[in-house]
């Protein structure tokens, strides 16, 4: 129980937020919206680890958290510059339009 | 542990040489320190301890500091080969700063302790990857290869962090041995249902980073599209880091649940065989074969895993898979990378080899005998070894299919050295190689034959 509210509501909730963004990863078709639903499925996470950790009392989870925080920074800012570099060269960010490799 | 550091430092060393003006000495300035790494490596393995670091976080033990080994020497050998690519562009420093910094990440990942470390040392690894698979700028494919990479490793982190979290959440721990105390201590069936969540989604993330099918569609595509050096990086030295991690997760950690992950990992081995053997004999890039080879070396590498026997004979069987395998590869991807210079990156462009340089066909039929599991090179006792292992396991079925599928790839490589001997050239215009690179693929094709004709040397490392 976390104020009075059991541990498996937080475990739904962010299990279906990142359901939410695991769906939207396959389904979306915007370069833009991916990398959004890879923030939602990254931070269902650090809401299932902040819980977990206040569940155990211990808070090596909150600090895990962190990690998640500073990695999913750095990935989005690599990710919106390879998306820049595809956007100069195609003025386009669909991601129906990479089909350049193939056999 | 002192490897690790010196590696990290080169890659610091590396970020500075733009502003103090030695970029020229630099190439030098890292193979030194990639040697003094692998000297630092080796002199912790004789003290026979295990070194921890960082409140255990980071043990440097025998089989790690042997991977690490695997990793530094293919290391070693990459920077000569991929040079004169780095001459060509304008951001030489850049690159090698990326570079020694995945390494950084693929050295942490072979000796984690902690669920914190992995996931770092996974990132550290990847982030500089997807801008390396990226870094040709113009070029439409290597953004695209950059892009699908980014999004897939991304997608299987999410997967790995849900995982850790879930098994956080039911054994309050990060700790590799603690999870470990953690199932051994728990009664039978009384395990959360959502510790066995945690497992599967642990190993559905490893499975893509290794590309085994049916995770793999990713593979072919980055493996095309990224600059031939790049892509030799990420088929050795990205691959060994992450069985190294897969062993150590699967083995230590949950070595003990292993009822719940054998039976999706042996449907993953069995279909990674087929699927991979079967499309690699269709291609006709050169390139996209070899990513769908290394798809099915991953399936043998995860046989090892499979058969869940802790010995020294496992590690030595993974060990020696991973070092044929990286060297093999560093010598397939020279040449490959000398010979599609041009641009054509089809079969046709090796048709002739033998005529246009006797020396790089002669080489090209080392590696891809030994890719392909023909006596006398690595390769051949690379799989031997697993498929001993795996004899005395239940999954017999699975070396009959290994050995089957083992047969369709002989046909894919051989394609190769076809074209090379028997079909004539398009043109006669000798291939061009610089005499550091001649010696790299002269060496790992030596050190391929030599481990063929000594296997024991390697792969019983481990029996003392």
């Amino acid at each position: 129980m976390l104020n009075g509210i059991s541990i498996n509501y937080y475990l739904l909730l962010s299990t279906v937020l990142f359901i939410i963004g695991a769906v939207g990863v396959m389904a979306r078709r915007n370069s833009i919206i991916i990398f959004m639903c890879i923030e939602l499925m990254l931070n269902a996470v650090n809401l299932m680890l902040v819980s977990f950790s206040t569940l155990h009392n211990d808070p090596k989870g909150q600090v895990f958290v962190f990690f998640i925080m500073a990695v999913a920074a750095s990935e989005v800012a690599v990710g919106l510059a390879i998306l820049t570099m595809i956007y100069r060269n195609i003025k386009h960010i669909d991601t129906d339009l990479l089909t350049n490799l193939k056999n | 542990m002192k490897g690790l550091l010196i590696i990290s430092g080169l890659g610091i060393l590396a970020m500075l040489a733009e502003i103090f003006k030695f970029k020229k000495i630099l190439l030098p300035l890292v193979l030194l320190g990639i040697i003094g790494a692998y000297v630092a490596n080796f002199m912790e393995w004789n003290n026979g301890l295990s070194i921890s670091a960082f409140d255990n976080m980071i043990v440097f033990d025998k089989v790690s500091i042997a991977f690490s080994g695997v990793i530094l020497a293919t290391a070693f050998f990459w920077f000569i080969m991929a040079n004169d690519y780095f001459e060509n562009s304008s951001n030489v420093v850049d690159h090698f700063a990326l570079v020694l910094f995945a390494i950084t990440g693929a050295l942490m990942m072979t000796a984690f302790k902690n669920m914190t470390t992995l996931f770092l040392g996974i990132e550290i690894m990847s982030i500089p990857l997807y801008v390396l698979a990226a870094s040709r700028k113009r070029n439409m494919a290597s953004n695209e290869a950059g892009f699908k990479y980014l999004i897939m490793g991304s997608f299987a982190s999410g997967f790995l962090l849900f995982g850790i979290a879930l098994i956080y959440g039911a054994s309050g721990s990060f700790d590799i041995m603690q999870i470990r105390a953690y199932i051994s201590s728990a009664a039978p069936g009384t395990l959360p249902l959502f510790f066995y969540a945690g497992v599967v989604l642990l190993l559905v993330a490893m499975l893509f980073k290794v590309s085994a099918a049916p995770f793999h569609f990713w593979a072919p595509d980055v493996y095309q599209g990224s600059p031939t050096v790049i892509t030799a990086l990420m088929s050795t030295i990205v691959k060994t880091a992450a069985f190294a991690a897969i062993l150590r997760l699967f083995m230590s950690a949950f070595g003990n649940v292993s009822e719940i992950w054998t039976v999706i990992l042996s449907a993953v081995v069995a279909l990674s065989l087929v699927i991979s053997n079967f499309s690699a004999a269709m291609q006709s890039n050169v390139k996209r074969m070899l990513a769908y080879s290394s798809i099915s070396h991953a399936a043998f590498m995860l046989m090892v895993v499979l058969a869940n026997v802790r010995s020294n004979a496992t590690v030595g069987a993974l060990l020696y898979y991973s070092l044929a395998y990286s060297i093999g590869s560093i010598a397939a991807f020279c040449i490959l990378y000398k010979v599609t210079k041009k641009g054509d990156e089809s079969f046709d462009a090796f048709n002739g080899l033998a005529k246009r340089n006797p020396l790089l066909a002669g080489c090209m039929t080392v590696a891809m005998l030994s890719l392909a599991g023909i006596p006398v090179t690595a390769g051949f006792f690379a799989k031997y070894f697993v498929l001993t292992i795996m004899i005395a396991t239940t999954y017999k079925w699975l070396v009959i299919l290994a050995i089957l599928s083992s047969a369709v790839g002989v046909y894919y490589y051989f394609k190769i050295i076809i074209a090379m001997y028997f079909k004539p050239a398009a043109t006669e215009e000798p291939v061009e190689i610089e005499m550091s690179q001649k010696m790299v693929v002269i060496l790992t094709c030596l050190i391929t034959l030599a481990l063929g004709i000594v296997p024991g040397y390697v792969a019983e490392m481990f029996a003392f």
